[in-house]
């Protein structure tokens, strides 16, 4: 049907390069899907943090000791306890038990930096680096310990047999199917976002985060208590950097390398910003990062014809590596749609200042 | 003087019957200094309690302890007779005690309902809210004092005097019985402010609210308190009975000495032109169109008094005036020379001194010492550089110079600006901009925070500038001072300058009613009683 | 008039009699010193609680080893003093530019990017002045890092001036733009010919001379000097007062007539340069080409560097010869000791935690040192949510 178009001269190019997306993507979904899913999860850690007004630069380091503490634990375990799969998705103990653990890692990390930003009101943008660091360091560390005994894979989650009818449905049933057919960890994301969406704006919690994200002044005086707010979302924050790492050591893949986050935390918070601070924007935002590079792999392996196909094929690849962060700039700049964070994002919050400050006015 | 007559059960009974809240014997100290001494205050039902005192005389640290933000060091309040502890706000407010902040606490991108309901949301289950309930009670709040809000307008695009009554809806949402109203009219209008009054008149009179009413302006607490209490210094110095008093009075427990309520300007002589506005046309930073065709000319030796609600395009004005903000019309001269968006640096060297609104945020450097702040202006040329090589002797000798001339009570000149008292930085301030020869001087709410010594003593330097014969532009929202100073008064009103009125032959009346309307309605549908002050 | 003094300000006592210059140093020295002992303390316990995987068991004696065996790698000999010097090198200029920005009140967190650009633009000139003698080679390639590393930071910083997007934000990104246009040049137009992986061709000409031992090259004195011309710039000059300034008080600033945005742009552009010539310098002094994925950490530890020398000069020449150190030993502790050069990033980044949570470090010692120049740091990234363009 659209091949009829492409013989229109410069528009063509668009109409075709339309169809070869139409032809290709149900072919790449999952593989974007994938690459897009710790990003997602990343982004989602980011948007509990900064719809409460703490700034968080430190998702990479949270997921890289994550992601090191869910293959470890689950190589531990798997030493211990019975390897054989006890549920669907192949779930077997060590891996739930490396889960878990990655979880209660990230978590403990978000309270360090809670404590850093809330507590200490130390620069949130410092403890971002020194947990980034401090990720780096030690996980490199005991890896590099670790790997001298050669300790066995626990293996990885498997993909669900998402039903095979929801492919035929028209039009979109490409993308759900590939969005279902995705390991334990996938599908939590998938429910997380529809969830977080809902209850940021619509529940109580939603609404004292933003108003907390915005005016902490205005919500401590109507007796919201600001400080137990923040620490719970940061820590719950958390939760997701643990099953963002968790997902690149026992659902993605089966190993852990130094530095294997690659900066996927910090492509997750260009996400986050992308995403508007909400959870479904950024889980779009993820997904358009990552379809970037998809469609770069897929015109290498099967470029579509003619004068598109030289054009898509004569683009560098790291272009497309590079397109994330530059639209990121782009947004932020306010070139195209402006995206402007929570108004106290960053800004640690001081009781005692407050009541300077209204002393000082009395 | 006063009309109270729309409360009058509630102030006879206020005496008889048992208060419905005591503080006793309130003590807060923070390092360096008691910011309440030995505090005593009773609230009756359905009173309206007035808390009188300068700027930093120590009532809001009392509110705050009240409120439950402040721990008081020592004292006890008692409810309804029973001794209470208020573990923060959400206690203060589950025990009735609502607080109207001066610097409004409300989240700009949220809704009036979402705002109002905060803290306190209806629940349509454990986890959603119940929008359609807090509608609902919304609407009905506000038909009962006959103004009407939609719960669906985001706060951000609300005027403050909007903002005000969604503050007072939130008090009253929470069923408040005791309501604090921290300074609520400092941005008001008399007129607006007449009709906040007309409200709570209504909420004591017919829901038995107990205000506490926090003020610095004497005539408006002689007008609505039932009681005034006055604190000077952390200490409670006197407590009236309106009838009882008058306002020399009520300023002298205030200050702790005769004050004169008025500052005698006397005869201004005003000579050739110096500032002269043609058609100022300026946006702001969203590129709305803030000022509208102001013109005005002001001579040297007179002072002209800007008035007008915050907002109304004064801000805007004074920046564009001083090189801040871009000039989209119009033309501005200097003693006959074009300035019009001359850099702020080329204006000083023309001799135009500013005094900011906020010293804190626009006219010092506090983390900087005393040296650095006094050459803020003046750092990059000769004598205080050389090219790019500083001096320090010169800049040395130069702050020891101001800190001598302007009594700057400091231990150094090298300590830095946030040692200062408040008086002391704004001596700072107006040190090193009234210093050299002047031609214009731009004061944007010269004194706003100040305790009234300090006022007194800018209010002094600027008559003596206006008679050395230069030209003083005060722009203000606080009616009084600028209706204290000025030679002649203009207002600004939704970025118009409406009218140019001569002080002498004005009153505060007149210019209120210019600043609430802009003058194009003849009379104001305003059904409260008259203020005759 | 009667001076009442307000009483919600209080007179603080600091301000009476300012300490003398010994007095202040020890003050403003004793936290970072104590961070670092804290750090070291913490790096014990780790090495302790993972001896049974370095050796087999609990081995009490590990730190000490591991400690000694950094010690005498960093110097220990000439040698290794040289490459402690030449390690610091890169940390102190990067240092001295996010230490620059936080003058300014600006994080740049781009300081790895805009390392990386000088890099590759000294690597390019570098290789393309091949035929040329040392003479001009050498400030030809200098100069193009320096220039690369002066447009890259002026991007964020132009941007944060008239758009208002934050620089913590865009530097992160540029920083893996940076990656993308190496990776792209170096294994594309730049690629040399006769190599294994993709890298340019080695530099000759423009090679950085060595001076003293091994690997003593010139670069040293860079940073040798850069340290006092920062320090006469932020401290003696105009320039410096009105970066101060900016970063104190921006909108006292601009009623005092300084050009904010003006001076947001210059400082992120002078940040960006010295983070370029530290790349420039470890490419024509150390490296010696330019890989196409070339990886490196300098620009993330000049934040630590800046960070621990309280972003005075002085300071980041102390703190970037400390961390030159550990890099520069970290080598013979993984050999001696068994414990993997990853330790000097563990302890970096505790050094760090226990200088921001001055909290700890102030109840175990009980000590009352000076906050303020830290506390210039507290509010850097208050404004992050706003979004402002500077004006």
């Amino acid at each position: 049907m659209i091949e009829v178009l492409y013989g229109i001269p410069v528009l063509g190019l668009l109409f075709q390069f339309v169809g070869y997306l139409i032809e290709v993507l149900p072919i790449i979904a999952p593989t974007i899907i994938g690459a897009a899913t710790p990003i997602a999860l990343g982004a989602m850690c980011g948007f509990m943090n900064e719809r409460s007004g703490v700034v968080n630069i430190g998702i990479e380091g949270m997921m890289l000791t994550a992601a090191f503490v869910a293959w470890w634990v689950a190589s531990l375990s798997a030493q211990l306890l019975p390897g054989d799969p006890i549920g669907p998705m192949g779930m077997s103990p060590a891996l739930l038990v490396g889960l878990v653990a990655a979880i209660g890692a990230a978590m403990l990390v978000s309270l360090v930096h809670a404590w850093l930003s809330i507590t200490v009101r130390a620069d949130q943008i410092i403890s971002g680096v020194i947990i980034n660091i401090f990720a780096v360091g030690i996980t490199g560390y005991l890896n590099l310990l670790i790997s001298r005994s050669a300790p066995p894979s626990a293996g990885q989650f498997r993909a669900w047999d998402a039903p095979a009818f929801l492919a035929d449905i028209p039009v979109i049933g490409w993308l759900l199917h590939a969005l279902l057919s995705q390991g334990p960890i996938g599908l939590s994301l998938l429910v997380a976002v529809i969830v977080m969406q809902v209850l940021l704006f619509r529940s109580r919690w939603g609404l004292r985060t933003r108003a907390v994200g915005e005016h902490p002044e205005a919500a401590e005086t109507v007796g919201i208590d600001v400080v137990a707010l923040r620490y719970r979302n940061v820590i719950l924050g958390g939760v997701f950097a643990g099953l963002a790492g968790a997902y690149l050591t026992i659902e993605f893949g089966n190993s852990f390398q130094g530095e294997m986050t690659n900066g996927r935390g910090f492509i997750a918070l260009a996400a986050l910003i992308f995403g508007r601070w909400t959870p479904l924007g950024s889980f779009g935002a993820a997904l358009l990062f990552t379809a970037s590079e998809g469609i770069q792999r897929a015109v290498r392996f099967g470029p579509p014809e003619g004068a598109l196909g030289d054009f898509l094929s004569s683009v560098p690849t790291q272009f497309y590596s590079a397109l994330p962060y530059l639209i990121t700039i782009i947004i932020l700049a306010g070139v195209v749609g402006r995206s402007i964070a929570p108004a106290a994002d960053g800004r640690p919050y001081s009781r005692e200042k407050r009541e300077k400050r209204a002393k000082a006015s009395a | 003087m006063t009309d109270r007559s729309s409360s009058p059960t509630a102030a006879d009974s206020a005496t008889e019957r048992p208060p419905l809240l005591e503080m006793r014997g309130i003590t807060k100290r923070y390092p360096g200094v008691v910011a309440n001494d030995d505090i005593n205050l009773d609230v009756g039902p359905g009173e309206i309690h007035a808390l009188l005192g300068e700027n930093g005389a120590g009532k809001s640290t009392l509110m705050n302890i009240l409120y439950g933000l402040a721990a008081p060091d020592e004292g006890e309040i008692l409810l309804n007779g029973q001794p209470i502890e208020i573990d923060g706000p959400s206690d203060a407010i589950r025990r009735g005690i609502s607080m109207v902040h001066q610097h409004f606490m409300l989240v700009p991108v949220l809704t009036v309902a979402e705002n109002i309901l905060l803290g306190d949301e209806p629940m349509a289950n454990p986890v959603f809210l119940d929008r359609g309930a807090a509608h609902a009670r919304i609407r009905e709040l506000s038909a009962f004092f006959g103004f009407e809000v939609d719960p669906d307008a985001k706060v951000e695009n609300l005027s403050v005097g909007w903002q005000q009554r969604v503050e007072i809806l939130k008090a009253l949402y929470r069923r408040a019985d005791i309501l604090v109203l921290d300074e609520p009219t400092a941005v008001l209008t008399p007129q607006e402010t007449r009709e906040i009054f007309t409200v709570l008149r209504r909420l004591t009179a017919e829901l038995g609210t107990s205000i506490i009413f926090i003020s610095h302006k004497l005539y408006e607490v002689l007008e609505i308190a039932d009681r005034i209490t006055v604190i000077r210094r952390g200490r409670v110095v006197g407590t009236r009975i309106p009838s009882e008093t008058d306002e020399d009075d009520l300023a002298e427990l205030m200050v702790g000495r005769e004050v004169q309520l008025t500052v005698d300007r006397g005869e201004s002589h005003p000579a050739d032109v110096a500032l002269q506005v043609n058609g100022l046309q300026v946006k702001d930073d969203r590129g709305r169109q803030v000022v509208h065709d102001v013109g005005f000319e002001v001579r040297a030796g007179e002072i002209l008094g800007i008035a007008g609600v915050a907002g109304n395009g004064q801000d805007e004005l004074v920046e564009a005036l001083l090189g801040l903000r871009p000039v989209s019309g119009g033309s501005v001269t200097l003693g006959g020379a074009p300035i019009t968006g001359a850099s702020p640096r080329q204006l000083h060297s023309l001799g135009v001194g500013f005094v900011p609104a906020d010293r804190h945020r626009y006219g010092l450097v506090l983390s900087f010492p005393l040296t650095d702040n006094l050459s803020l202006n003046d750092y990059y040329h000769a004598p205080f550089a050389r090219g790019l090589v500083r001096n320090d002797a010169e800049i040395r000798a130069h702050a020891e110079r101001l800190v001598e001339e302007y009594d700057v009570r400091t231990p150094s000149v090298t300590a830095n600006a946030q040692t200062l008292s408040g008086g002391n930085q704004q001596k700072l301030v107006v040190g090193r901009e009234f210093d050299g020869d002047l031609t214009l001087l731009v004061l944007d709410q010269p004194t706003r925070g100040l305790d009234v010594g300090s006022v007194e003593f800018i209010h002094k330097q600027a008559i003596a500038k206006r008679d050395a014969g230069v030209a003083v532009l005060l722009v203000s929202a606080e009616l009084d001072e600028v209706l204290e100073l000025s030679d002649r008064i203009g207002v600004m009103y939704r970025g118009r300058l409406v009218k140019i009125l001569d002080a002498r032959a004005t009153d505060r009346e007149e210019v209120g009613l210019l600043m609430a309307t802009g003058g194009r309605d003849a009379e104001p549908p305003v059904d409260a009683p008259t203020v005759a002050s | 008039m009667t001076d009442a003094p307000a009483q919600g300000e209080p007179m603080r006592e600091e301000g009476h009699r300012p300490p003398s210059t010994v007095t202040r140093l020890v003050r403003l020295g004793l936290l970072p010193a104590m961070a670092i002992l804290l750090a070291l303390v913490v790096g014990a316990v780790i090495m302790i609680a993972s001896s049974p995987l370095v050796s087999g068991s609990v081995d009490l004696g590990l730190p000490l080893t591991a400690y000694g065996a950094l010690v005498s790698g960093s110097f220990g000999s000439f040698d290794a003093i040289i490459n402690t010097l030449v390690q610091a090198t890169p940390l102190i200029l990067a240092g001295l530019a996010v230490g620059v920005g936080f003058k300014a009140g600006l994080f740049n967190i781009g300081a790895q990017g805009q390392f990386l650009m000088g890099g590759l633009a000294a690597a390019a000139v570098g290789v393309a002045t091949a035929g040329l003698p040392p003479i001009a080679a050498i400030p030809l390639a200098l100069m193009a890092g320096v220039a690369a590393g002066f447009a890259y930071g002026f991007i964020p910083g132009f941007l944060k001036a008239f758009t208002g997007a934050h620089e913590v934000v865009t530097t992160i990104m540029l920083n893996y733009v940076a990656i993308q246009i190496i990776a792209y040049v170096v294994s594309g137009p730049l690629r040399g010919e006769n190599v294994s992986f993709a890298r340019t061709e080695t530099i000759t000409s423009a090679a950085l001379p060595v001076l003293a031992g091994r690997n003593g090259h010139i670069g040293i004195a860079f940073a040798l000097v850069a340290v006092p011309i920062i320090a006469w710039l932020l401290f003696r000059s105009t320039l410096g007062f009105e970066i101060r300034t900016v970063g104190a008080n921006p909108e006292a600033a601009r009623y005092a007539g300084m050009r904010p945005r003006l001076l947001t742009i210059l400082t992120m552009a002078i940040s960006g340069l010295l983070a370029g010539l530290a790349g420039a310098t470890v490419i024509l002094g150390t490296v010696g080409h330019i890989p196409a994925a070339y990886a490196t950490g300098v620009g993330f530890d000049a934040i630590a560097v800046a960070l621990l020398g309280r972003s005075h000069p002085v300071g980041i020449l102390f703190a970037g010869l400390l961390f030159g150190a550990m890099r520069a030993g970290s080598g013979l502790m993984q050999i001696q000791a068994g414990i993997p050069v990853q330790m000097v990033n563990v302890l970096q980044a505790v050094i760090l935690f226990f200088l921001t949570a001055e909290v700890i470090v102030r109840y175990l010692f009980r000590v009352r040192a000076e906050t303020a120049e830290m506390s210039e740091l507290k509010t850097i990234t208050g404004s992050y949510g706003t979004g402002q363009a500077v004006k």
